[in-house]
């Protein structure tokens, strides 16, 4: 069984919450655990925001009113690339951005190293992906970009080899 | 709908279904709102509604607790589910914040 996805969003704060939600609902055809689908959308749900909080610096989106929370930011342009490859039991995330990158990969992946702390980050992005996922790798370049690839096998994965 | 509360010297705060960084801003914004003007001590964390958190929550639990942590107060965690226990134990936020059941 072999079956993709591809989502492309704005980078803005709002759709943290559908991206994780997408993943969630295209991962439900391989019955993962209750406890599966929490540690995907975790993952997920930090890398998203590490794409529009770090990438394109987006720390605002739009509240209830369709008016910028917090108000004093602008809201940056940006994409946000999310593609899901489900095969053989497992499941493929990457996650794109365009923005500005990372100068030092291994350093931002330790835990609690972040570079926003003022806005009450904690630095524990990485180490959550890294913890709820099986495989994590991170391509960056200055100027360029990131991309977060991860990997996690579904404990049900025989079943539906078997069921074909 | 987040929520907050005093109570005696403790401001509560009832998170919402979803704690992550969309959410995280407001949050962080009432409770300061709370600590600067109200005589606040320790902070609880209610996540009986709770049924996702991310690195935001993390961010938002350890923001207040350097807050308070000063003057000699505590952050506690209650109603927390298992997921919510875990992503608090690999944090390391058990060992500044107190679980309770
Ligand atoms: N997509 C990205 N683009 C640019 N920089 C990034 C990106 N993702 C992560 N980083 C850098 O790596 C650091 C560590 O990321 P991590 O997710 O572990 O922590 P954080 O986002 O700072 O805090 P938290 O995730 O706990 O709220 C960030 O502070 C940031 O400097
Ligand atoms: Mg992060």
């Amino acid at each position: 069984m072999k079956n993709e996805m591809e989502l492309t969003f704005d980078a803005i704060s709002n759709n943290e919450s559908f991206a994780r939600m997408a993943v969630a609902a295209f991962v439900s055809t391989l019955n993962p655990t209750l406890e599966e689908l929490a540690d995907i959308k975790t993952a997920v749900s930090e890398a998203v925001t590490n794409a529009i909080i770090h990438g394109y610096e987006n720390i605002c989106g739009y509240g209830k009113y369709g008016e910028v929370r917090p108000c004093f930011w602008p809201v940056n342009q940006g994409k946000v690339q999310l593609n899901c490859l489900l095969c053989e039991g497992v499941l493929h995330i990457e996650v794109k951005d365009e923005g500005k990158g990372i100068e030092d990969i291994a350093q931002a992946m330790e835990p609690l190293y972040t570079t926003k702390p003022q806005l009450n980050r904690s630095g524990m992005g990485f180490a959550f992906m890294e913890a709820f996922m099986d495989e994590l790798e991170v391509e960056s370049a200055p100027g360029k970009g990131t991309t977060v690839r991860m990997k996690k096998k579904i404990g049900t994965g025989a079943w539906i080899g078997s069921e074909e | 709908m987040e929520d907050f509360q005093i109570i005696d010297n403790c401001l509560m705060v009832k998170l919402p279904v979803e704690v992550d960084h969309h959410r995280a801003s407001y949050i962080c914004e009432r409770a300061d709102k709370y600590l600067l003007e109200e005589n606040v001590e320790h902070v609880v964390f209610d996540f009986e509604d709770t049924r996702f958190m991310d690195s935001s929550g993390i961010g938002i639990i350890m923001g207040r607790y350097k807050k308070i942590a000063c003057f000699g107060g505590k952050v506690y965690a209650i109603h927390a589910d298992r997921q919510i226990q875990r992503i608090l134990t690999i944090s390391g936020l058990t060992k500044i914040v107190e679980v309770l059941a």
